[in-house]
C-alpha cells in the first residue's frame, strides 16, 4: 500500500502532475511578485485569471489560434492591471479592498461573457504536449520534464528571467527601490507612479497568461469560476517565497506536488480519509511558512500609498 | 511577521472556501402579465454546468415549453454563498412567486427560517428528504445510486484492465450516493474489479479534477466516471486518452461525443408537475419526492455516437427492470 508510492509510474505521475499544477501559480505569483516588490498588493489576481482564462478560450474557440488566445489573455490582463494601478496609484485607494473589487469584477464579467457569448461548456483544441528532442528520451526525467505543453516550459523559464530582471537590471533596482523607500527613489528621479504602473500592469499580463494556461493548455475548456481560488493561493505563494522568484518556485512546487501526491494516495487506496488528503497541501504550506517566514521581510512600502510631499 | 502569517492564512482559507464553490447572481425579470404560474429557482452553480444546476434548469425549460404563457420563471444561479441564496429565496417569496425552489441541500436551515413567514407560498427543497414538518415545504431527492449502479454495471462489462477511476467532488449527498451506487454496480459484474475513488474536495476546481483523471489513467484505469460540475476537466482527459466516461446529473454526451457512453440524466419536471398539481388541489407542502428510474425522474441516456454491444444493452434493461421491481437491491456501503 504505502510502498506502492515508490514505484517509477507513481513517482513520474506525481512529479509531472505537480509540474502541470504549478504552472498557473508560477505565472500568477511571479507577476504578483513584481507588483508587491514595487509596493502594490493586488488581491485581484483571481479575477484577472478568470477573465484571462475566458478570453483565451473564446479567442481560441473562434480563431483556432492558440497564441492569439494567449495574446488576448495578456491584453485583458494588462487592462485589468492598468485599472488596478490607476485606482491604487492615482486615486490612492486601499490596495486590499480594490483588489477584492477587481476580483469580483473579473469573476462576474467572465461569467457574464461566458453566458452571453458561449452559453454551454464546450472544448477547444488546446496546446499539445511537446516532446523536447533528445531530452525527452532520458528515462524518467524526460517523461517528467521534457514532455509538457509550451506554456509549462514558459512558466518555468520565467523564473530565472524574473530573477535576472529583478536583481541584475536597472529596472529591477528601480522596482526594489520604489518598494523599499519610495521617497528616496523619488528624490533620485525614479518615477514611483511609472514603476508601479509598469509592475501592476505586468502582473495583470502574467495573471492573464495564468488563466490561459488553465483554459487552453492544461484543460482546454472554460467553466465559470474555474480558477477555484488559485489566484489567492498565488498571492499567498509570493509571501511564502519571500518575494523571490526561486522562493516562489519552491512554494508552487511544494504545494502542487503535495496536491498530486494526495491524488495518488487516494487512487492507490491508501487508507487516509479523502478530506484529510485534500487538506494536505494547505496544511503543509502553512506549516512550512511558520517555520521559514521568520527570517524574511516584505517590501517596506508594501500597501502604502505614496504621496509626494510639498 | 505575524501580519504576513495572518494574511497568508486568510488567503489560504479563502482559497479553500472558493475552491468549494461558484458565484454571481443573475435573474430574469418576471413579467407581470395576466395570471401565470410563477416559479423561482435558487441554485448554487451555473445553468450550463452540465450537471446539478443544468438539470433543474432543463426541467423548467420543459415545463415552459408545455405551459407557454401559463408559466413565468426566474432563475438565480451561482448562489454558492448560503446567505445570498437565503436573501434571494426571501426576495422571491416577497415578490409573490407561487413556487420557490431551493435547489441545494445547503439551503435547508435558511428555508426553515423563511418558509413560516410565507404560508401561502410553496417551497421545494432538494436534494433532501426533510420537509421540517412544515405545511408549505416539499422535499425532493434523486435516487442517484440507481443510475450509478446501472452505469457501474456497464463500466464493469466494458473494462479491460479491471480498473475503473471515479472523480468525485466532496464525499457527501448526491455525489456520494452516485459513487456508492456506481461502485456496487461495477462489483456486481465482477467483484475483482478495482474501482478507485478520489474526492478532490471541491465542486469547482476543474484543474484538480483533470489531474485526478490523469492520475487514474496513469494508474491503469480504462474507464472513468465522476459527479458534479468540475468533472468537465476529467472528461477532457478521458477524451484525450481515448477512454470511456460515464456521466451523471445532466446529459454530458454533447461535450465529448466519442467519450461519454451514457449519462444518468435527472428529469425533475415530473416532480415539478406533481408539485404544481398538488398546489392546484390546495396542498402546499409536506411531500417528499424521489426521482427514480421507475418514475422517470432519472433516465439513462445513451450516446448514439458510441456503439455498445447488444449484450450490454440487454444487461442494462435487465438491471433497470430489476431495480424497479425490487429484485436488485443496491447495497449501501
Amino acid at each position: 500500500m504505502i510502498s506502492d508510492l515508490f514505484s517509477a509510474t507513481v513517482i513520474i505521475g506525481i512529479v509531472s502532475s505537480g509540474i502541470r499544477l504549478a504552472t498557473p501559480y508560477l505565472f500568477a505569483s511571479i507577476g504578483e511578485m513584481f507588483g508587491q516588490r514595487s509596493g502594490v498588493l493586488n488581491l485581484g489576481v483571481e479575477g484577472q485569471m478568470l477573465l484571462g482564462a475566458f478570453v483565451a478560450f473564446y479567442v481560441t474557440l473562434n480563431t483556432q489560434n492558440l497564441w492569439l488566445g494567449v495574446l488576448a489573455a495578456m491584453g485583458v490582463g494588462a487592462l485589468m492591471g492598468l485599472a488596478m494601478a490607476f485606482v491604487t496609484v492615482n486615486l490612492h485607494a486601499t490596495q486590499g479592498i480594490s483588489g477584492i473589487g477587481f476580483y469580483l469584477f473579473g469573476m462576474g464579467m467572465s461569467n457574464l461573457l461566458f453566458q452571453k457569448l458561449v452559453g454551454t461548456v464546450e472544448g477547444v483544441k488546446g496546446f499539445q504536449r511537446i516532446a523536447v528532442p533528445l531530452l525527452s528520451k532520458i528515462p524518467v526525467l524526460g517523461e517528467i520534464f521534457f514532455n509538457q505543453n509550451a506554456l509549462v516550459y514558459l512558466a518555468f523559464l520565467l523564473v530565472p528571467v524574473a530573477w535576472f530582471v529583478l536583481n541584475k537590471t536597472t529596472l529591477g533596482l528601480k522596482i526594489r527601490a520604489v518598494g523599499e523607500n519610495p521617497e528616496a527613489a523619488d528624490s533620485l528621479g525614479v518615477s514611483v507612479a511609472g514603476i508601479r504602473y509598469l509592475t501592476v500592469t505586468m502582473g495583470g499580463v502574467f495573471s492573464g497568461i495564468a488563466g490561459a494556461s488553465l483554459s487552453i493548455a492544461l484543460l482546454n475548456v472554460f467553466q465559470q469560476n474555474m480558477t477555484a481560488g488559485q489566484g489567492f493561493i498565488a498571492v499567498a505563494l509570493v509571501y511564502f517565497g519571500s518575494w523571490k522568484p526561486f522562493g516562489i518556485l519552491g512554494g508552487a512546487l511544494l504545494f502542487s506536488l503535495v496536491n498530486a501526491l494526495q491524488l495518488w494516495i487516494q487512487v492507490l487506496g491508501i487508507p487516509i480519509p479523502a478530506e484529510l488528503a485534500v487538506m494536505m497541501p494547505y496544511i503543509l504550506t502553512i506549516l512550512v511558512l511558520t517555520l521559514s517566514v521568520s527570517k524574511s521581510r516584505g517590501p517596506s512600502a508594501l500597501t502604502k500609498v505614496f504621496e509626494r510631499e510639498g | 511577521m505575524k501580519k504576513v502569517f495572518a494574511l497568508v492564512s486568510v488567503l489560504l482559507v479563502m482559497a479553500m472556501f472558493l475552491g468549494a464553490c461558484g458565484k454571481t447572481p443573475a435573474t430574469e425579470p418576471p413579467a407581470a402579465s395576466s395570471d401565470p404560474l410563477r416559479i423561482a429557482v435558487v441554485s448554487p452553480s451555473s445553468v450550463n454546468d452540465l450537471a446539478f444546476t443544468q438539470s433543474i434548469s432543463d426541467a423548467l425549460k420543459v415545463l415552459k415549453a408545455e405551459m407557454g404563457d401559463g408559466l413565468e420563471y426566474a432563475f438565480s444561479e451561482n448562489m454558492f454563498v448560503v446567505d445570498d441564496a437565503a436573501a434571494a429565496i426571501r426576495d422571491y417569496a416577497n415578490k409573490g412567486y407561487d413556487i420557490v425552489i431551493a435547489h441545494g441541500s445547503q439551503y435547508g436551515s435558511s428555508l426553515q427560517e423563511i418558509a413560516p413567514d410565507f404560508p401561502e407560498t410553496v417551497f421545494a427543497w432538494g436534494t433532501t428528504v426533510d420537509t421540517f414538518g412544515m405545511a408549505n415545504v416539499h422535499a425532493y431527492e434523486a435516487a442517484s445510486d440507481q443510475g450509478g449502479y446501472v452505469n457501474g454495471v456497464m463500466a464493469g462489462m466494458l473494462t479491460q484492465t479491471k480498473i475503473i477511476g471515479v472523480v468525485g467532488p466532496i464525499e457527501t449527498g448526491d455525489a456520494k450516493l452516485y459513487v456508492d451506487g456506481f461502485v456496487a454496480g461495477a462489483k456486481s459484474v465482477d467483484p475483482t474489479i478495482d474501482v478507485r475513488v478520489t474526492y478532490i474536495g471541491s465542486f469547482s476546481d476543474v484543474a484538480l479534477a483533470a489531474e485526478a483523471a490523469t492520475t487514474h489513467i496513469a494508474a491503469g484505469a480504462d474507464i472513468l466516471t465522476g459527479s458534479a460540475q468540475m468533472v468537465v476537466g476529467a472528461i477532457g482527459k478521458a477524451e484525450e486518452s481515448g477512454l470511456y466516461w460515464f456521466g451523471t446529473q445532466a446529459d454530458q454526451n454533447s461535450f465529448a461525443p466519442k467519450t461519454v457512453v451514457a449519462s444518468q440524466v435527472y428529469h425533475w419536471e415530473n416532480i415539478l408537475r406533481e408539485i404544481i398539481s398538488l398546489r392546484a388541489a390546495g396542498t402546499l407542502g409536506g411531500h417528499t419526492f424521489t426521482a427514480s428510474l421507475q418514475n422517470g425522474g432519472q433516465v439513462i441516456t445513451f450516446n448514439p455516437e458510441v456503439t455498445i454491444s447488444d449484450e450490454i444493452k440487454t444487461k442494462v434493461e435487465e438491471t433497470i427492470a430489476g431495480i424497479n421491481d425490487g429484485s436488485i437491491v443496491i447495497p449501501k456501503p
